[in-house]
């Protein structure tokens, strides 16, 4: 018996489709989602990957069929069929990407708002009123006495003179003397990085931890207690506002967990927001090429079971830094040179001192 | 030179006195023949990528092992610097440039490019800067801040290995840009008359798209570098923010460039493929202006999308919004080319030759690379890949499976019209296998590598990932093994091959109507067109290439002052 060809194409797009469905969910590439983002950002790559296994096997396949099927017999030289086109075919393979892409530049857009990429200053609204929604108290102040848009307040230079104070992230910086700058180009906004979650927005982040990226560490302050370390600490659960920059050359925060990437740049501020859901140790990666150690600058996130472990562990470094050079440090960062003070931290976060050394030869040189 | 004289030399047309023969030493020289600097590039070139290609492979061996135990940190950052800067500007760049300079002239019926001492310039600008970017590596002090060279990092690293990266890229791409002035105005002025533009051969159209890309996007990446110049060697701070500047405009500056690069580098090859398939297939291309048209719309997108490199790096959100759809639309027009390509095989007569083989194996690996391209562009996707290597898997399955084995499928098919002689068949294939093997296997397993969390450019990583490096490590040696036969084949044919005769695939195209090698001037008489340049299986249109070559003698060749 013969089947006819149309069953033939139904039941192979049939277990295209299914195949797809199945590698879609069951892919493994992906390490553990560590974040509320994460997920959502899982969800996006999943139904990527179904359609794209899809378009694969559909291609390769028609591919090696068309390379047995139609070869060449020996001796036929003869030409095939002269079918040089066909408007419906070519209308339907013109729209059937253009849907494909379409929804996928949907969905992508909504796992971007859910994880807060909007951050709510863009162009829809005025934008005072909604920087000021997601701006700490202290620069809701500021911004609220000045009105046009045009003057509207450097929120990027309020957030790096904020973080200047605190001591250890000023002696990095001092150290090269690099201004900070208003971060992005757009209607006066800030960083379009990824702020808090829709849900979220205007509601203040549960805990603000800023960071400096330099060659080949991350300094990581805390406001709330003047805490520096070099190994990052949140509580599971609660939405954790990084604020970030750069004191010598480009650097990228990484947490592949968290599915999060962003640029630290000299000279600018930027930031950004997740709610880790995962208790556990996850390598913190530097992802722009910093330098010849650059494969060398990780450390290590530790998302707290609990809230209490978190607060005993900030407990701890308190204990310890007002023990130890760190309040040194904190009380007069001026008076170590830059290579003192980080000769301490590098040492606790396990970067040989031959590295800093190198680095600021490196610096000399220029 | 007086007026008059001027008005005279502009209307001659464009014909440099040529000797009756090739010598081999006319290759080593200033030519200005058109297939003389074709080959010029295309030799040239092919010598950068064995050096891109052994550098590649010093990467990959370091990159065997979780410790940096083979080269130093920094040699190991010059190495993947230089390897790319190598590949991008010295091979494939070059290479389209050589097969639009070999084929353009013949498949339109000039007699040669418009400007052909423009032409001779364009190429000999190019093994300078190669030797000049390589001999960095000898003075010990090799650019080292990655293709890319993003300041701040590219201002604190070598001054003198940097400068040298400038000079050299901005010498390239000089080059490239004279290139394209000569080929959008043969394009345009020289087709013999009976050829309207939907009479070209797609190559043709690929090659306008390109060239319109380059005369766009490669003035902007000069004036990156020469502001990055300034910063590095005079003191400014144009992208420096100890003084003020900012590092970011560099990066859209520098993607304005580098992202249509990527079609600059890609598009010839489309152009290519859409040649080859047809021949080797019997049958017509399926869907001749779509393919045409969509060269250009993915010149035109390929302008509007450059800050999805810069998804990380601080752009608005509403900018990334707009950038994401760009882009993904870029994946519409590059749909319609591969469903066109399927179709034009689909029920063909097809010759599982070399060329085939290769145009095959672009298909199947191109797909790979546009279809990650497309999950980049979504952006919270992206910015977990970001600089991970599932871009360095993605960029190699587009500019590895798309350009290069576009390259060799192009060196394959149109051998026998540069040489007058066949490639062998058996070592054609055995290159074929093993490349479009080596290839997976280095860069299929970096997808996993970077979704699971490793970045790039770096000389040492977690042990975790050991095992998938190792794959990747043996399969960059069979690349680099798969080249040998390819090089023997090629030398080896040129001398002693078996004659190709004219028109060894019984293509239609107006290249394959004059001899192999094509004589001096390509064709003794304006060649008419007898047929389109792709009507095969069409009966009635047998062709008879002597009436292509010989009907209306004296009928005088278009110049650059006759009309479109
Ligand atoms: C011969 C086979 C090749 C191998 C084994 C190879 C291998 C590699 C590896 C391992 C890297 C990553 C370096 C790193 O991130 O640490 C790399 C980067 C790169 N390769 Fe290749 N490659 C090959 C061919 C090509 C070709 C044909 C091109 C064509 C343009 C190319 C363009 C690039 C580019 C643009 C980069 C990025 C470099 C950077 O991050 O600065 N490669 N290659
Ligand atoms: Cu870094
Ligand atoms: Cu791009």
């Amino acid at each position: 018996m013969k089947i006819p060809s149309s069953i033939w194409t139904l039941l192979i797009g049939v277990v295209l489709t299914l195949l797809s469905l199945w590698y879609g969910q069951n892919h493994g590439l992906l390490p553990t989602a560590a974040t509320d983002e994460a997920v959502l950002v899982d969800g996006l790559f999943n139904a990527m990957m179904i359609v794209s296994t899809g378009i694969f096997l559909l291609v390769e396949g028609i591919l090696i069929y068309s390379a047995i099927k139609y070869r060449r017999r020996a001796g036929d030289n003869e030409d095939g069929p002269a079918i040089e086109g066909n408007v419906p075919l070519e209308i339907l393979w013109t729209a059937i990407p253009a849907i494909i892409v379409l929804g996928i530049s949907v969905y992508s857009f909504e796992v971007y708002n859910d994880i807060g990429g909007f951050d709510p200053h863009s162009v829809h609204e005025a934008p005072i009123v909604q920087e000021s929604m997601t701006m700490p108290g202290a620069a809701i102040a500021a911004t609220l006495s000045d009105t046009p848009p045009s003057t509207s307040p450097n929120l990027n230079q309020e957030k790096s003179d904020e973080a200047m104070q605190d001591p250890a992230t000023a002696a990095v910086r001092n150290a090269d003397q690099i201004p900070q700058k208003r971060n992005a180009p757009g209607v006066g906004s800030v960083a379009p990085t990824i702020g808090g979650s829709p849900e979220r927005a205007g509601l203040p982040p549960e805990l603000r931890v800023n960071v400096t990226g330099l060659q080949y560490a991350w300094l990581f302050t805390y406001p709330d207690t003047g805490i520096t370390t070099g190994e990052l600490h949140v509580p599971v659960g609660r939405e954790v506002q990084i604020n970030m920059t750069a004191n010598d050359v480009i650097h990228a925060f990484w947490v592949p967990e968290f599915r999060l990437k962003q640029d630290a740049i000299p000279g600018r501020q930027s930031e950004i927001r997740f709610t880790p859901r995962l208790a556990g140790t996850y390598d913190l990666i530097c992802a722009e090429l910093c330098g010849p150690y650059h494969g060398a600058m990780n450390t290590k996130v530790v998302v707290e079971e609990t809230q209490e472990a978190y607060d005993a562990w900030m407990e701890e470094q308190l204990v310890a830094s007002s023990e130890t050079l760190n309040q040194a440090v904190a009380v007069n960062p001026t008076d170590l040179s830059p290579d003192e003070f980080l000769t301490h931290y590098t040492k606790e976060m396990g970067i040989q001192p031959e590295i800093i050394n190198q680095v600021h030869t490196a610096h000399h040189h220029q | 030179m007086t007026q008059a004289q001027l008005e005279k030399t502009a209307n001659n047309p464009p014909h440099i006195e040529e000797p009756e023969e090739r010598h081999w030493r006319d290759f080593f020289g200033f030519s200005t023949d058109h297939k003389v600097i074709g080959i010029q590039y295309l030799v040239t070139s092919f010598i950068f990528y064995c050096i891109g290609g052994v550098m590649a492979d010093l990467v990959r061996t370091e990159l065997r092992t979780p410790e940096v135990d083979f080269v130093s940190p920094e040699i190991y950052n010059s190495l993947f610097t230089l390897h790319a800067t190598i590949m991008i500007f010295l091979w494939i760049v070059p290479a389209g440039a050589g097969f639009a300079n070999y084929l353009i002239p013949l498949m339109i019926g000039a007699r040669d490019m418009a400007f052909p001492r423009l032409n001779a310039v364009a190429f000999w600008m190019i093994p300078p800067a190669g030797i000049l970017l390589i001999a960095s590596l000898a003075l010990g002090d090799a650019p080292d801040a990655g293709w890319t060279s993003y300041p701040p990092l590219s201002l604190v690293t070598g001054q003198v290995g940097q400068g040298i990266w400038i000079m050299s890229v901005l010498l390239l791409g000089t080059s490239s840009i004279l290139g394209a002035i000569n080929f959008l105005v043969t394009i345009l002025k020289m087709r013999v008359p009976s050829m309207g533009v939907h009479q070209m051969p797609l190559f043709c159209w690929s090659m306008l798209a390109t060239s319109a890309l380059v005369l766009i996007s490669t003035p902007v990446l000069a004036g990156a570098l020469i502001l990055l110049g300034f910063d590095l060697l005079a003191g400014t701070t144009f992208f420096n923010p100890t003084g003020g500047g900012d590092p970011v405009v560099y990066q859209h500056m520098f993607w304005f460039y580098s992202h249509p690069a990527v079609y600059i580098m890609i598009l010839p090859f489309f152009g290519a493929i859409s040649e080859i398939l047809p021949v080797h297939a019997r049958k017509p291309i399926f869907g001749y202006k779509a393919i045409a048209y969509s060269s250009l719309a993915i010149s035109f997108l390929g302008l509007i999308v450059w800050a999805h490199h810069m998804f990380t790096s601080g752009v608005p959100g509403w900018l990334r919004m707009f950038f994401m759809i760009t882009t993904m639309i870029i994946a519409v027009p590059t749909g319609i080319k591969i469903f066109g390509w399927l179709a034009t095989i689909w029920g063909g007569k097809i010759s599982l030759n070399s060329p085939m083989i290769f145009a095959m194996g672009f298909l199947g690996t191109f797909v790979i690379g546009g279809i990650s391209g497309v999950m980049l562009a979504a952006v919270p996707f992206d910015i977990h890949v970001h600089d991970t290597y599932f871009v360095v898997a993605h960029l190699h399955y587009v500019l590895f499976g798309g350009s290069v084995l576009g390259i060799f499928a192009a060196i394959y098919h149109w051998f026998p019209k540069m040489t007058g002689r066949m490639m062998n068949e058996f070592w054609g294939k055995v290159h074929a296998v093993l490349t479009i093997v080596g290839l997976n296997m280095t860069f299929l397993p970096m997808h996993k590598l970077g979704l699971m969390g490793m970045n790039r450019r770096i000389a040492q990583y977690d042990p975790k990932f050991t095992s998938l490096n190792e794959i990747c490590t043996y399969g960059s040696y069979i690349l680099a093994i798969s080249t040998l036969p390819f090089i023997i084949n090629a030398v080896w044919s040129w001398w002693y091959g078996p004659k190709a005769g004219n028109n060894p695939w019984r293509g239609l195209t107006l290249e394959w109507m004059t001899t192999s090698p094509p004589e001096i001037e390509n064709f003794e008489k304006l060649p008419v067109l007898a047929t389109g340049p792709y009507d095969y299986g069409v009966r009635e249109k047998e062709v008879d290439i002597q009436a292509v070559l010989n009907i209306e003698p004296g009928e005088p060749y278009p110049t650059i002052e006759s009309g479109v």
